[in-house]
C-alpha cells in the first residue's frame, strides 16, 4: 500500500514537475518573444507599450476616472486645461480628461469584440470555403468579391441606417464587414495548408472533417489569423470612430473619441480648441500603436508576409498578377 | 488586348449581379417593417392607411421579395431607372448625377495629391536609403498613417479660424466657368484626404524602389555607365511603379469613405452628403441608389486597373490562361 502511495507520490511529483518545465518554458519562449521585439522592432515594442497602456486605461477607466464620463457641472463648462481639469471641460462642464480615459474604455470593448467577431467570421468561412472547395468555394468566393467591392464606410452606413445606432449594432456590423473581407486571408492559408503531408495522413487514417479542421488546419493558419487580428484592431477602432464622428455609431453621451469630435459639438470648438485636439490625439497614438505593434508582430510571426511596407503592401503582393510577382 | 477587355468584362458580370442581391438585400434586412420605421422617423407623414398603401407601392413591398428584386433589376439595366427619392419628388438618378461631379473632383484630386506627395518622396527615400531625408518621409507616413481624416480636417477648420479668422472657402463655381474659384475650394480637402492617401502610396513605392534597385538589370545599367538619372528614372521607377498602380486599386474603396467624411466637414454637397441626408429621412430609394453606384464605380476602377497591367506589362498581355 505504502508503495502504492509512494509510487502514485512520485509519478504525480514527475507531473508537477513536467507541468513545471511545460509552464517555465512557456514563459522562456515569451520572454524570447518579448527580446525578440524589443531588439529587432524597436518601434513595435514602443506600440506595444501604447497598447499595453491603452488596455490598462480601459480597464481601470472608472479607478482612474471615479466620477464617470458624464458628470455634468454647469458652472465648469469649457474651462481650459488646468490641474483640477487636465484636459479641460467641454460645454456641459464634464471633465475631458475622464471623458477620454471612459473613451479608451469603450474604444477597447469595440475593437476587442467587433475584431473577435470578424476573425471568427473570417475563420468560419475561409476554412470551409479553402477546405471544401469546389462549387461551395467559388459560390462564396463570388459573394465576397461581390462585398468587397463596396467601400468600407459605405457599407457601415447603410447597415447603420437599417439597423439604428448602437454599441451593439456597430459591434455586429464592423465584425460582419471585416469578417467576411479578412476570410480571403483565411482561405489563403488553408489552401496551402491542406496539400499537406499530414493532413492527407489525417485524411487516409479516416478522421473526420469536424477533426481535421480543428486539429490539423486551425492551428496551421493561426499566424495569418493573428496577424489579422492586431491589423484590424486599428481599422476597427479609425471605423467605429469615424461612423461616430459622422453621428451613427455610438450615441452621446457614451464617449467615444470620434463622437466627441462630432459636427455637433463643432460651434464650441473655436471656443475651446482642447475639445477638437485631445480625443483626436488620443485616437491617433492608440491607432499608431496598434499599427506599429501590429506590423511588428506580422514580421515576427508570419515571415511569409513580411515587407517592411505594411500590410497594404502584403495585399498588394498577394493581388498582382502573377508575372509580377 | 480585346480578348483581355472581353474576358475582364465577362468576368465582371456574376460580381455585378452578386454586388446587386447585397444591396437590394442589405436595406431589407431592418427588422420589422422599411415602412414602420420610416412613418416613425418622419412625423410629418402621418401614419394613416392611405400614405402606408401608397409608400408600399412606392417602394413595391406590396409584392414577394423575388419579384421586387426582379422589377428592381429590370428598371435599372433597361431604363436605368433607380427609383425616385421619397422626400423630394426627384428622381434618385438626377439626384445622384448632381452630386457625383462634386464627388469625382474632390475624389480625382485627392488621388492627384496623394501621388504627387508620395511618389517622389517614396523614391527620394529608396534611391537615398537611411538619409535624413529618408527618415524625414518615413516617419510622415508613419503618423498620417495614424491620424484619421476627419480629425485633420477638423483641425484644418478650427485653428485657421481661431487664429487668422480663416474659413475654407465653399461656394463651388463650375470648373469650366470659373476653374481657380472652383480649385480654391477643393484644394485644402483634398490636400487632407490626399495626405492621408499618400502616406499608404509612399511606403509602397519605396518598398518596391529598393527591390526593384537590386535587381540585376539596374547593375547593368549602372555598370553601362548611365547616369543615376537615367538609371533611376529610365530603369528603376518604371517597373516600381506597377505595384503602386494595384495599391490605387485597393485604395479607391478607401478613397471614396474618405470623401462622405471630408465632404461633411467642408459642407461640400456630393454623394456623401446625398447619403447622409438620405440616412437622416430614411429615405431608402435614394440609400440603394448611392450603395449601388458606389459598388459600380469601385468595380470600374479596378477594370480600368486591371487593364493598365495590360497596357504596361506585355507580360499580362498575352498571358492566356
Amino acid at each position: 500500500m505504502s508503495n502504492v502511495s509512494v509510487g502514485s507520490a512520485s509519478v504525480s511529483s514527475a507531473n508537477a514537475a513536467e507541468q513545471e518545465t511545460v509552464s517555465g518554458r512557456r514563459r522562456n519562449r515569451f520572454m524570447e518573444f518579448v527580446g525578440r521585439l524589443v531588439r529587432e522592432r524597436p518601434l513595435g515594442a514602443f506600440g506595444a507599450a501604447i497598447c499595453v497602456v491603452l488596455i490598462f486605461t480601459g480597464v481601470f477607466a472608472d479607478v482612474i476616472a471615479p466620477e464617470g464620463y458624464n458628470a455634468i457641472s454647469p458652472l465648469d463648462r469649457l474651462k481650459a486645461p488646468s490641474w483640477e481639469h487636465w484636459f479641460g471641460t467641454d460645454q456641459l462642464g464634464r471633465d475631458l480628461f475622464a471623458r477620454t480615459v471612459h473613451g479608451a474604455q469603450l474604444s477597447i470593448i469595440v475593437a476587442f469584440a467587433a475584431t473577435t467577431l470578424s476573425i471568427i467570421i473570417s475563420a468560419v468561412i475561409g476554412i470551409a470555403s479553402g477546405y471544401i472547395g469546389g462549387r461551395f468555394d467559388m459560390t462564396v468566393q463570388r459573394f465576397v468579391d461581390g462585398w468587397m467591392c463596396f467601400p468600407d464606410l459605405i457599407i457601415l452606413i447603410v447597415a447603420v441606417s437599417v439597423l439604428g445606432p448602437g454599441t451593439g449594432q456597430v459591434i455586429l456590423v464592423l465584425g460582419l464587414l471585416f469578417g467576411i473581407a479578412g476570410s480571403r486571408i483565411v482561405r489563403g492559408a488553408v489552401l496551402s495548408v491542406k496539400e499537406n503531408t499530414y493532413v492527407h495522413a489525417a485524411q487516409s487514417m479516416g478522421a473526420s472533417t469536424l477533426r481535421i479542421l480543428l486539429r490539423h488546419i486551425l492551428p496551421n493558419v493561426m499566424a495569418p489569423i493573428i496577424v489579422l487580428y492586431t491589423t484590424r484592431l486599428a481599422a476597427v477602432i479609425l471605423a467605429e470612430s469615424g461612423l461616430s464622428f459622422l453621428g451613427l455609431g455610438i450615441p452621446p453621451p457614451a464617449p467615444s473619441w470620434g463622437g466627441m469630435l462630432s459636427l455637433d459639438g463643432r460651434t464650441y470648438m473655436f471656443q475651446a480648441p482642447w475639445l477638437a485636439i485631445v480625443p483626436g490625439l488620443a485616437l491617433t497614438v492608440a491607432v499608431f500603436g496598434i499599427n506599429m505593434f501590429g506590423d511588428a508582430l506580422r514580421d515576427l510571426l508570419d515571415p511569409r508576409m513580411r515587407g517592411g511596407g505594411g500590410r497594404f503592401i502584403a495585399r498588394v503582393r498577394k493581388r498582382a498578377p502573377a508575372s509580377q510577382r | 488586348m480585346s480578348g483581355y477587355l472581353l474576358r475582364r468584362l465577362l468576368a465582371l458580370l456574376p460580381t455585378l449581379l452578386v454586388a446587386s442581391i447585397i444591396v437590394f438585400g442589405v436595406v431589407r434586412l431592418v427588422p420589422g417593417n422599411v415602412l414602420d420605421l420610416m412613418l416613425s422617423e418622419n412625423d410629418f407623414a402621418s401614419s394613416s392607411h392611405e400614405t402606408r398603401a401608397q409608400l408600399e407601392e412606392a417602394l413595391g413591398l406590396d409584392k414577394p421579395i423575388y419579384v421586387q428584386y426582379l422589377v428592381w433589376m429590370k428598371n435599372i439595366v433597361l431604363h436605368g431607372d433607380l427609383g425616385d427619392s421619397l422626400w423630394r419628388n426627384t428622381s434618385v438618378l438626377s439626384e445622384i448625377g448632381e452630386r457625383l461631379p462634386i464627388t469625382l473632383e474632390l475624389g480625382l484630386l485627392s488621388l492627384f495629391f496623394a501621388l504627387l506627395i508620395a511618389v517622389p518622396v517614396g523614391i527620394y527615400s529608396a534611391v537615398r536609403q537611411e538619409t535624413l531625408g529618408d527618415h524625414v518621409g518615413r516617419t510622415f507616413s508613419i503618423v498620417a498613417l495614424a491620424v484619421p481624416n476627419f480629425w485633420a480636417g477638423t483641425l484644418v477648420v478650427i485653428l485657421p479660424a481661431m487664429w487668422w479668422g480663416w474659413a475654407p472657402p465653399n461656394e463651388i463655381e463650375p470648373f469650366f466657368e470659373s476653374p481657380i474659384q472652383n480649385l480654391k475650394v477643393f484644394l485644402v480637402p483634398s490636400l487632407i484626404l490626399g495626405a492621408s492617401l499618400s502616406a499608404v502610396v509612399m511606403r509602397m513605392m519605396r518598398t518596391m524602389m529598393l527591390e526593384v534597385l537590386r535587381q540585376d538589370y539596374v547593375r547593368t545599367a549602372w555598370a553601362k555607365g548611365l547616369p543615376e538619372r537615367t538609371v533611376v528614372m529610365r530603369h528603376a521607377v518604371k517597373n516600381a511603379l506597377i505595384p503602386v498602380i494595384t495599391l490605387v486599386g485597393i485604395l479607391v474603396p478607401i478613397l471614396f469613405g474618405g470623401t462622405v467624411i471630408i465632404e461633411q466637414i467642408f459642407r461640400l454637397p456630393g454623394i456623401g452628403q446625398l447619403l447622409l441626408d438620405a440616412v437622416t429621412a430614411r429615405d431608402y430609394p435614394i440609400i440603394t441608389g448611392v450603395f449601388l453606384v458606389a459598388g459600380v464605380l469601385v468595380m470600374t476602377v479596378n477594370l480600368l486597373v486591371d487593364l493598365c497591367y495590360g497596357l504596361l506589362d506585355p507580360k499580362v498581355r498575352f498571358d492566356r490562361k
